[in-house]
């Protein structure tokens, strides 16, 4: 078991040295000068000059990649301009409020989605299935950031449940409760599709195991049909299951971008848009750069859990 | 047209994306305000007001021409986006899956390189660089999309380049770009058609989006997502401006995937044949089965039985009025070619029979006076297992590959009887000690892939001895299992019965199996009983002509000279029996009458009967 983790922890330092490649060429590839973007287009020649030198921009790409990948390995993200901030010390401070909004709706949909997914196998063609069917066609083709304005308009303009927006109340305490109202929109707002999306990868899994072999042995057994259902079907059905739970982390951790942009959630991905608009390449970078890296490992997780659970995975 | 016509939603779809389609086709022709005209003293309209039917927005701008200028803009750029991903993305995938070795390997690295990234960090991280703008938010999103067409259409590609007509195009001398155009590119063209139809819906949302966050349309160019950016200051005081393009916008992704999925089971032939649908928990009964139940003192007595399965309009009958008794430790065989009907019996008692299509429209079975077929769902549970249990012909297949041996054997034990931990754990390995498993306590923690196939085939038999049933189904225990592993799993059987006492009920095409260990023989053709009696007696001198040639076509050892005759011909098909005798077309003594009406069983001895006209003389034991 420890030698496979080791294993699976070593298989990624390739991946993050492609995704550092991959984001470094893209950054590479931006028409136009750093330095006049930062300085502005009145900026003096020699300004500018000095700014690419000071940059380290007037060195051939090879050499600046390593330079780049360098400093980051030593946890030098480099400086924003736009926030005259280190670029670590600003995501550091981000990352956590994505970390709560991400992880919340993904613990959220993972349950919902699999609750869903069983439910709908188990009662094929009957009035659950078709329910579940339909609400999962209108969570898949909903715009996130659409689902999470109207939400705000109807939970918490009309009906007062829940403030507005934001991470914590603008006066007052700051405790779990008050984080809590003001998650529970957001997480939401965040889960839905990526719910839709794992119900429906539940349910065609479940049916597919529903008609195997060994689901007949289990009824031949004499056992109860939740417990043929509950146990023995979700979990081989959670071998194709649980990959999937993985594809869509990435999709929560990513699009939580859009519902931060609505809710006025002080993460990561609101940060990326604004340092997108004002052209803060070096927050970009080392933002994707983070989330990529966080993602990675996250992946590595997922892997470990399901050689756990499936023993036929050779470790 | 007729595809699509088989799922409604998919046409309801399909129906939606047109007219949405033709509305933004026409957008330029109709009568609609200038999208783009400021008017700030009419800021914020309500929908339904004079001269705007959908109301203004922020700046006063006609809210209906906007939409269905944004709704034209944000397809054709949804479709582009999904028109690149597409081409460029199979592309890729057709030249990795067509040359393979290292040309496959190294594109699949960077496909995977790709995505490592979460999706729209991809996309934002491209649009950074490129700088915000429609067409920059396109080339991101299709960038995004490439991996997905990459790895599907590669996956297609390895499966038909090796296929017959590839390799015959290249031994004609085609050149590799030719093969490509000519034999690869029509074969994986559905796919893709699949492949765009799932992902355009993703890709009109994810263009929306990157409007929303202001990366992609600029004003005063707007498509659905930017008129949604924009509208979001207002939310609270005009909603109606969010509204309306953010219902745009679930309503053409919806109808997108409706139409999606239509196509997807459209081309998934599984879907077709029912096949799909998965069986309930317990066999249904037919309502209006007669209550044909003769109270009698024999354990198991099966009167009548008749099983179909309902696929469309076909209707076959896999048992077809079957009776049969069986005593008290007693070990009755059934006997006949696969698709006899002999497993579907079987499976019947225990109401195991997958259902759909499986229905049983007859007949009853008493267990001890009781009808299985009248049980409900809760009582059959208690039944299954503890009364009657079964064990299946392969043990791979119906050991549950998660769970560990020791867990399957406690969990068999737990469902009818509560006891500790400790005392299921020595009940455990007492099955294992039963069916002489060595070094059973090693073997608790082993799971089934870990075994032979003869040991899974013992944790099979453990686990129906586990809660000391009265009957032991066999279905073709030994038929995957290789010779010698055969001997020592009957031997077993016979051990079994003697020490525990229990009946038998073993179903087999082996003629040789049933000599070893059945008191009892039924020989099944085509869903019903054609002979039945004493093992021995059968097997000494058959009545039934196919009898006679079942079991002459079993060698015997010893016996070299006689030549292994094969029955000519094939059983009939159960949808389309004919009305006589079902044997008759392939039976050498067939006569006129035998195909004129159907043949009742007849009697013949004390203990025998048989459903023929003119059966073989019996020979006196």
């Amino acid at each position: 078991m420890i030698a496979y983790i080791i294993k699976r922890l070593l298989s990624a330092i390739p991946v993050l040295l492609g995704i550092s490649v991959i984001v470094f060429i893209i950054m590479a590839l931006i028409p136009g000068d750093p330095a006049t973007a930062i300085l502005g287009s009145f900026a003096t020649p020699e300004n500018v000059e000095k700014l690419n030198r000071d940059l380290g921009l007037d060195k051939p790409m090879i050499q600046r990649y390593f330079i780049w990948l360098g400093n980051m390995l030593q946890g030098d993200f480099g400086r924003s301009f736009s926030l005259n901030k280190d670029v670590l010390d600003e995501i550091s401070e981000r990352f956590g409020a994505t970390l709560v909004l991400a992880g919340v709706s993904f613990v959220l949909c993972s349950i919902l989605g699999v609750v869903a997914g069983v439910l709908s196998a188990s009662r094929q063609f009957g009035i659950t299935d078709k329910l579940i069917t339909l609400s999962v066609l209108i969570g898949i083709s909903i715009p996130s950031f659409f689902l999470g304005m109207m939400m705000i308009l109807f939970f918490s303009v009309q009906l007062r449940w829940f403030p507005v927006s934001g991470m914590w109340p603008i006066y007052g305490a700051r405790d779990l409760s008050a984080l809590l109202s003001h998650l529970f929109l957001p997480a939401l707002a965040l889960s839905v599709v990526a719910t839709g999306v794992i119900a429906r990868l539940s349910r065609s899994a479940m049916l597919e195991v529903l008609r195997q072999d060994f689901i007949r042995t289990a009824r031949a057994k004499g056992l109860s049909e939740a417990r043929v259902i509950w146990r023995h079907a979700l979990k081989a059905a959670m071998v194709s299951v649980i990959p999937v739970l993985g594809v869509q982390a990435g999709f929560v951790l990513s699009g939580a971008v859009y519902i931060e942009m609505v809710f006025q959630w002080p993460g990561v991905g609101r940060m990326l848009v604004e340092a997108i608009l004002k052209r803060d390449i070096l927050l970009v970078q080392g933002g994707v750069v983070f989330v990529a890296a966080c993602y990675v490992m996250f992946n590595i997780v997922v892997d470990i859990i399901q050689s756990l659970l499936d023993p036929r995975i050779k470790t | 047209m007729a595809l699509f016509a088989r799922s409604q939603l998919a046409f309801i779809g399909l129906i939606i994306l047109s007219l949405i389609l033709i509305l933004a086709i026409l957008t330029p022709w109709l009568p609609l305000n200038d999208p783009n005209v400021i008017d700030t003293s009419n800021r914020f309209k309500r929908p339904f007001s004079e001269d705007s039917i959908l109301g203004t927005d922020h700046l006063g701008r006609d809210l209906l021409s906007r939409l269905l200028w944004g709704t034209r803009l944000s397809i054709a750029v949804g479709l582009c986006a999904a028109i690149i991903a597409a081409f460029i993305g199979s592309a890729i995938g057709v030249i990795a899956g067509f040359y393979g070795g290292h040309t496959d390997n190294i594109i699949m690295r960077g496909v995977d390189m790709l995505m490592a990234f979460p999706y729209i960090l991809l996309a934002l991280a491209i649009v950074a660089a490129l700088g915000p703008g429609l067409m920059n938010a396109l080339i991101a999103v299709a960038i995004v999309n490439i991996p997905f067409f990459a790895r599907n259409i590669r996956g297609v590609t390895l499966g038909i380049v090796h296929r017959e007509f590839v390799d015959a195009a290249r031994l004609s001398g085609m050149s590799n770009a030719k093969i490509i155009i000519n034999e690869i590119l029509p074969n994986v063209f559905p796919v893709i058609v699949v492949a765009m139809s799932t992902t355009v819906g993703w890709m009109i949302l994810e263009t929306a989006g990157l409007s929303f966050l202001g990366l992609g349309s600029q004003p005063p160019q707007a498509d659905l997502g930017s008129m949604l950016g924009e509208a979001r200051a207002a939310i609270i005081t005009s909603p109606h401006t969010s509204v309306v393009p953010g219902v745009m916008i679930l309503i053409i992704v919806m109808a997108i995937n409706l139409v999606g999925d239509g196509i997807r089971d459209v081309l998934d032939p599984r879907l077709k044949s029912g096949a799909l649908s998965t069986p309930r928990s317990t066999t249904e009964v037919a309502k209006n089965k007669s209550d044909a139940g003769l109270k009698t003192q024999t354990l198991l007595s099966i009167n009548g039985l008749k099983t179909e399965f309902r696929i469309g309009n076909r209707i076959l009958k896999a048992v077809n009025d079957v009776s049969l008794t069986v005593d008290k430790g007693q070990c009755v065989g059934i006997i006949g070619e696969s698709g006899s009907g002999k497993s579907v019996t079987a499976l019947s008692i225990m109401r195991l029979v997958s259902s759909p299509p499986g229905i049983i429209t007859d007949g009853s079975i008493d267990f001890k006076g009781d009808d299985l077929l009248k049980l409900s769902s809760e009582d059959l549970r208690d039944f299954r297992g503890k009364k009657v249990s079964y064990v299946f012909q392969d043990p791979l297949s119906t050991l549950h590959p998660l769970y560990t041996v020791g867990q399957q054997l406690s969990e068999a034990i737990q469902s009818h009887n509560h006891v500790g931990k400790l005392e299921k754990h020595k009940k455990a390995l007492e099955l294992l000690q039963a069916v002489r498993i060595s070094n059973p306590e090693k073997r608790l923690n082993s799971y089934p892939h870990e075994l032979s196939g003869g040991m899974r085939q013992r944790i099979g038999i453990a686990m129906a001895l586990a809660n000391d049933p009265d009957i032991i189904i066999a279905d073709e225990p030994t038929t995957a299992l290789d010779v010698t592993v055969q001997a020592q799993i009957l031997k077993l059987f016979q051990d079994l019965r003697r020490e525990k006492g229990l009946a038998l009920v073993f179903i087999t095409h082996d003629f040789g199996v049933i000599s070893q260990i059945c008191d009892k023989v039924a020989v099944m053709y085509a869903g019903k009983i054609v002979e039945t009696g004493p093992a021995a007696e059968i097997l000494k001198s058959p009545a039934h002509p196919y009898t006679a040639r079942l079991k002459s076509c079993v060698p015997e050892l010893g016996q070299g000279k006689r030549n292994l005759i094969a029955i000519p011909g094939f059983p009939p098909m159960i949808d389309n029996m004919p009305s006589g005798c079902a044997f008759a077309s392939r039976c050498e003594k067939v006569k006129q009458n035998c195909q004129s009406a159907m043949v009742d069983v007849k009697k013949i001895g004390q203990e025998r009967a048989v459903r023929c006209l003119f059966p073989e003389e019996i020979k006196a034991g």
